[in-house]
């Protein structure tokens, strides 16, 4: 234990996800000794990020005006709708360079282990987006794992009756790798998978 | 497959130690407390990336050291390869296939196979199911690596579904509605997992059981009792076609739905299920002798031995501290059955208990030091 501010700091890094007690000991020591001009930017830019950035009220991306940057854009098409968990998943996708319609973030998946039901996410406001009878396709992008599947196939039976076409992200080997580097959980699993083509 | 060198730094009671090993059997001979398990947990370490004794690093190195290494030589179709892990507690272990680093220490689980009995095994037939279960799947993941997936994301839905239904349980005893409308979902996810771990384990069981059958007959001799081994499930028999279960598990799910919500918990599916083991007409469990509980424990794990065989890959066969609680007739009878094996390791702590039919190797375990003698 350290004296004061130094252990508040400390303390306070050590709360960040990803951060465990040993790297908030250098970070709090970095800070210390870092020029006070780095640290003031540092904080002056974690002030700001609480005080501008707020979440799109179209898509719940995060944005710094009433709607973000993706639903501004009068160039994309309004005809697909992609679902994801939260804002860093637009972000990815956006960098895939493929997509061109519009997002909707739902703010986590559904998983009852930590109190979260369809009620704590956005789905409300998903469905009341659909009813507007614009979408013709609704991509459910979200992450691959058991939360990700409960959240895409509750979400399928829910639009069911829309009559939307409903499309669900593909998974398994990455490409462009070679099959002898897959693990062979992975490459089992693919295998087991295996589709006529 | 056999093992010709295994060398321990810092590795539970050895500050260094090295013992050559040849094809057939191998007899560890030495006191309570010597260090022969030690010897068969670093093997097993290599084998499986963890110990059959504890679940984490630090009491397998040595007290006072920061460290461990384990390297083993395994010969297979004529080629030698050497496998090296070194443990530090704490931290993931680091690896070493043929004297290049692997990025993952998963990357060395295969290059030595080895089914162990150890005296623990005896749970297996006296104990819980739980413990039976795990026998299956272990088994199956050494198999068909894909199910160690299969097994965690039948777990995590287990887990999600128990809490969703917790928190209904709840909710109706507070006399408020609950919140099921994602029941369904975990329902159908729940069958299909649960459906495609119960085919995998059907398909096992049903490969195991004459091997059980046999194992038996060859510790116990013709005239005892016959052992079995059958899937017992908690679902009515549905066969063994994944759709088929996947079906019959969503069915007993639905049917259970009212009972579930009010126990708040999954009542139905893989993680009820049980081996159910018998000698002659009665359940091994509650009936069968110390010694007969054994044997039967004895049997599983050479029926997995011979499963394995049969895939193709030959293991190492280890009996730890096996022939201690057996009759004379059943250990010369076990020695016997051990000796189509490729390479066989025993241990024993009484030199008088070793039966005269198990010929091979001797190796006397001292202080320290594994002496061939
Ligand atoms: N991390 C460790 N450091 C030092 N000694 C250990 C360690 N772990 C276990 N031992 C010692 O090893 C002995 C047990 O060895 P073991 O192989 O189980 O005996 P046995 O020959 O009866 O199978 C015990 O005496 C124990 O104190
Ligand atoms: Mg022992
Ligand atoms: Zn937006």
């Amino acid at each position: 234990m350290y004296e004061g501010a130094i252990q508040d700091l400390i303390d306070e890094l050590g709360r960040l996800p990803g951060v465990g007690p040993k790297s908030a000991q250098r970070i709090a020591f970095h800070l210390l000794s870092a020029d006070p001009v780095d640290v003031n930017r540092l904080a002056t830019t974690m002030r700001r990020v609480k005080e501008v950035v707020r979440f799109c009220t179209t898509c719940f991306n995060v944005a710094e005006e009433e709607q973000c940057r993706v639903c501004r854009d009068t160039r994309r098409s309004d005809e697909v709708l992609c679902v994801v968990e939260e804002p860093k998943d637009v972000v990815a996708i956006e960098r895939t360079g493929e997509f061109r319609g519009r997002y909707h973030v739902l703010g986590g998946a559904i998983n009852p282990l930590e109190g979260i039901g369809p009620d704590q996410l956005r789905i409300r406001e998903l469905m009341a987006r659909l009813s507007a009878g614009t979408v013709k396709e609704l991509i459910l992008a979200t992450d691959p794992n058991t939360e990700g599947e409960a959240t895409a196939t509750y979400l399928a039976l829910l639009v069911k009756p829309m009559g939307l076409t409903v499309t669900r992200l593909a998974s398994g080997l990455p490409v462009g790798g070679d099959l002898e580097y897959a693990d062979e959980i992975t490459l089992g699993r693919a295998f087991v998978g295996r589709r006529a083509v | 497959m056999h093992v010709r060198r295994l060398e321990l730094v810092d590795f539970r009671s050895y500050r260094a130690v090295e013992v050559d090993f040849e094809p057939g059997a191998s007899v560890l001979v030495g006191p309570n407390g010597i260090g022969k398990t030690n010897l068969v947990e670093a093997l097993g370490y290599i084998a499986t990336l963890a110990s059959h004794r504890v679940a984490t690093d630090a009491p397998l190195v040595r007290s006072g050291a920061g460290s461990a290494v384990i390297r083993c030589t395994v010969m297979h179709d004529g080629r030698e390869l050497l496998v090296e892990l070194e443990l530090v507690p704490g931290k993931a272990n680091r690896a070493r296939l043929g004297h290049s680093p692997v990025r993952r220490a998963r990357e060395v689980v295969g290059a030595l196979r080895m089914v162990l009995f150890a005296p623990e095994d005896i749970e297996l037939v006296r104990g819980d199911p739980a413990a039976r279960r795990r026998y299956l799947d272990d088994l199956l993941v050494a198999r068909r690596p894909r199910f160690a997936a299969v097994c965690a994301d039948y777990d995590r839905v287990l887990k999600q579904r128990n809490a969703l239904l917790r928190t209904a349980q709840l909710a109706r005893r507070s006399g408020g509605g609950a919140d099921l409308s994602t029941l369904d979902v975990w329902d159908g996810q729940l069958a299909g997992h649960g459906a495609e771990l119960l085919a995998g384990r059907l398909e096992l069981a049903a490969g195991l059981a004459p091997h059980v059958a046999a194992g038996y007959d060859a510790v116990a001799g013709e005239a005892a009792g016959a052992a079995s081994l059958r899937y017992r499930s908690s679902l009515p028999a549905a066969g063994a076609d994944r759709d088929a279960l996947a079906t019959a598990l969503a069915a007993a799910l639905a049917q259970a739905r009212t009972a579930e919500v009010e126990r708040g918990v999954t009542t139905v599916g893989p993680h009820r299920d049980d081996l159910a083991l018998t000698l002659g007409e009665l359940p091994a469990k509650g009936y069968a002798s110390h010694g007969e509980c054994w044997s039967f424990a004895v049997a599983l794990r050479l029926a997995a031995y011979r499963l394995l065989r049969a895939d193709g890959v030959e293991p190492v066969l280890v009996l730890d501290d096996v022939f201690a609680e057996l009759d004379t007739g059943r250990r010369d009878r076990l020695a016997r059955s051990l000796e189509d094996a490729t390479q066989t390791l025993v241990t024993c702590a009484v030199e008088a208990d070793v039966p005269v039919a198990l010929h091979g190797a001797r190796f006397e375990v001292r202080d320290g030091e594994v002496k061939r003698v």
